[in-house]
């Protein structure tokens, strides 16, 4: 039995309603997952479903009403730099060239020195060695992304949260970074819970496949995508568990999970 | 008009990943190079080039023709002045064939210097060709220029207290200023006890103090410093504020989440995020303080060119007067642009300043 790296346990996150801040409104209700070490989990659900709330949950960034988030064996009680969070929007300091942005959680912490040559190595991990002194200004958004991947990996976070990096590409930019966050991923096995709306990326890049409803956000099913790395984007299960996902979305509680676990056995 | 515009991130970005650093540069260096390229391959035409030198020419002779109502002296030294813009001028107009920097800035510069000389002729024109506003309220270039030689050891002295005064009343104030904005903008019981005094006290202007002031302090150097010290801190401290606690939510999670504390918080990501609006609060609070110091110098402080102004009006030495008054225009200036090559410097990471 491996060791749950992240757990969750009946989760429930409310926010002031927009319309009447005296009110509550019930975000998240009773969400419970585990994510074992290494492992690499896609959230998918329709928008509102309390997605980003959750992984704001897990860095740390928001306390949840009820419930229980633990790492290993200690219970979450603010941001650290063993959760690294990549948002949509690369959000590197634009004050800062990409070595200094790269630096940043080094200096943070006080461990620049020590560690200056690990720099340099996360550099050329994400590319970008020729780039050191370039401000964001100047990247393309899949470079300003690699850049703020590094810069979260540069710490070594136990798990690492992607909430939609990729989002804000194009098609072809968002393919090739697919692969390269993959790269990265099997090169470190953080584990790594991923948000993102692209059923397609959900299916090529995860082990598991988190299905949140919205209003308030619950976890619908949890289905394992079991085909082989490299995954062939265009190959019959590819395409078959990808027509399961969209047909759950679309009829969600339609469906029953038999018909999930056919998808499993034909992919596997 | 002075907060420099900030493009958004996502305008910013290149569509599309870019792969190869040469491409990357390329586009950085790109459309600055070209414009300026462009514009120094292009040779300056005959007629072009012989503007500035003509419109020297005829402020000569308009000012030989009328130097017969002038003083000699006056008119030896502005006979001189322009003789010498003219040699300049043709100069210029020569040597810019091999000097493509000196083309460049000629370019840009030749109109404003041709309406510079004009100005100056009609100027002549009106007050010692015509007469047509009464001395000595209104001397001639002439007059003006012969004031400022003959007073020039005492104009220097003037400009060199003005600048201790004023340089010594700004970084006491920004100093201040920032410091009070850091606090406001960063928490909230500095800001809850800190905004109440800021609103109060603030929108008077420092010059409101000056019967106090006068009252208080024990020489009046150091009052003027203080009034000018106030005048800026204000703007610093209301600008400093709203740029520390506007910084961006999502670069302070981030900051977090690699594992910052405050202190990272409020040094390596809010004061650097607030620089482009702290900036705007410098420019404020410097033109805050050219004011409450020429105010200052006028009524209490006996030196400095605010002093020197008042003093030569009362001597009804009005050429002396405008001599300070130019002197004051070029000294303010260069601060000011020294500050805007500081903040082109220090902002050097962001898109699309406006240039001084």
């Amino acid at each position: 039995m491996v060791t749950p790296s992240l757990r969750l346990r009946e989760v429930t996150k409310s926010f002031p309603a927009p319309d009447d801040p005296l009110r509550q409104r019930l975000v998240l209700d009773g969400i419970t997952i585990s994510l074992t070490t290494g492992e690499l989990v896609s959230l998918v659900g329709p928008s509102g479903c309390g997605k980003s709330t959750l992984l704001r949950l897990i860095a740390g960034l928001e306390v949840p009403d009820s419930g229980e988030l633990m790492i290993g064996s200690e219970a979450i009680t603010g941001p650290s730099a063993e959760r690294g969070l990549v948002f949509q929007d690369p959000n590197l300091f634009p004050w800062l060239t990409v070595r200094r942005n790269i630096e940043a959680g080094l200096v943070a912490r006080g461990l620049l020195q020590e560690r200056r040559d690990d720099v340099g190595e996360f550099m050329s991990l994400v590319g970008l060695e020729a780039f050191g002194n370039a401000y964001p200004h100047h990247l393309s958004g899949g470079m300003a992304q690699r850049v703020a991947l590094a810069r979260a990996l540069i710490n070594h976070p136990k798990v690492l949260l992607l909430d939609e990096p990729l989002g804000a590409l194009d098609a072809f930019t968002r393919m090739r970074m697919q692969d390269e966050v993959l790269r990265l991923w099997s090169a470190r096995r953080s584990t790594t819970l991923l948000v993102t709306h692209d059923i397609d990326e959900a299916i090529y890049m995860s082990d598991r496949i988190v299905i949140m409803t919205a209003r308030p956000g619950t976890i619908d099913r949890i289905i394992p995508v079991t085909l082989d790395r490299p995954r062939d984007r265009s190959s019959s299960e590819f395409l078959q568990l990808r027509g399961e996902i969209l047909e759950l979305l679309h009829f969600a509680g339609g469906a029953t999970p038999e018909t999930i676990l056919t998808a499993r056995v034909a992919s596997a | 008009m002075l907060q420099s515009r900030q493009i958004s991130r996502k305008d910013a970005v290149i569509p599309g990943e870019t792969e190869q650093p040469e491409r990357a540069s390329g586009e950085r260096f790109g459309a600055v190079t070209m414009d300026s390229a462009l514009a120094n391959k292009t040779r300056l035409s005959t007629r072009a080039l012989s503007v500035v030198p003509l419109a020297a020419a005829v402020a000569l002779v308009i000012h030989l023709f009328l130097s017969t109502n002038e003083p000699a002296a006056e008119g030896r030294t502005y006979t001189l002045f322009l003789s010498l813009f003219f040699a300049v001028a043709v100069a210029f107009a020569i040597t810019q064939r091999w000097w493509p920097a000196l083309r460049a800035r000629m370019r840009r510069l030749r109109p404003i210097f041709t309406v510079a000389l004009l100005l100056l002729c009609a100027w002549q024109v009106i007050t010692s060709g015509f007469r047509l506003l009464p001395l000595p309220y209104f001397p001639s270039p002439a007059g003006v220029l012969q004031s400022m030689i003959n007073d020039r050891a005492l104009l220097f002295d003037s400009t060199w207290h003005s600048l201790i005064l004023l340089l010594s009343g700004y970084t006491l104030g920004v100093i201040a200023g920032f410091i009070t904005g850091v606090c406001i903008g960063w928490s909230a019981p500095a800001r809850y006890w800190g905004m109440p005094i800021l609103k109060v006290v603030g929108p008077i202007p420092a010059t409101a103090w000056i019967p106090l002031a006068m009252v208080v302090s024990p020489s009046a150097v150091i009052s003027a410093a203080a009034l000018i010290a106030l005048a800026v801190w204000f703007p610093v401290t209301m600008l400093t504020a709203s740029g520390v606690s506007n910084t961006r939510a999502s670069y302070l999670d981030v900051a977090r989440t690699l594992g910052a504390g405050p202190r990272y918080l409020i040094f390596r990501v809010a004061i650097p995020a607030a620089l482009p609006t702290i900036f705007v609060g410098l420019f404020m609070g410097l033109g805050a303080s050219f004011l409450t110091l020429v105010v200052a110098e006028s009524v209490g402080v006996k030196s400095g060119l605010g002093w020197y102004v008042s003093w030569a009006q009362g001597w009804a030495e009005y050429g002396k007067v405008y001599a300070a008054l130019i002197i004051m225009a070029a000294f303010f200036s260069t601060i000011m642009t020294l500050l805007f090559k500081l903040r082109d410097r220090v902002l050097i990471w962001q898109k699309g300043m406006i240039r001084w």
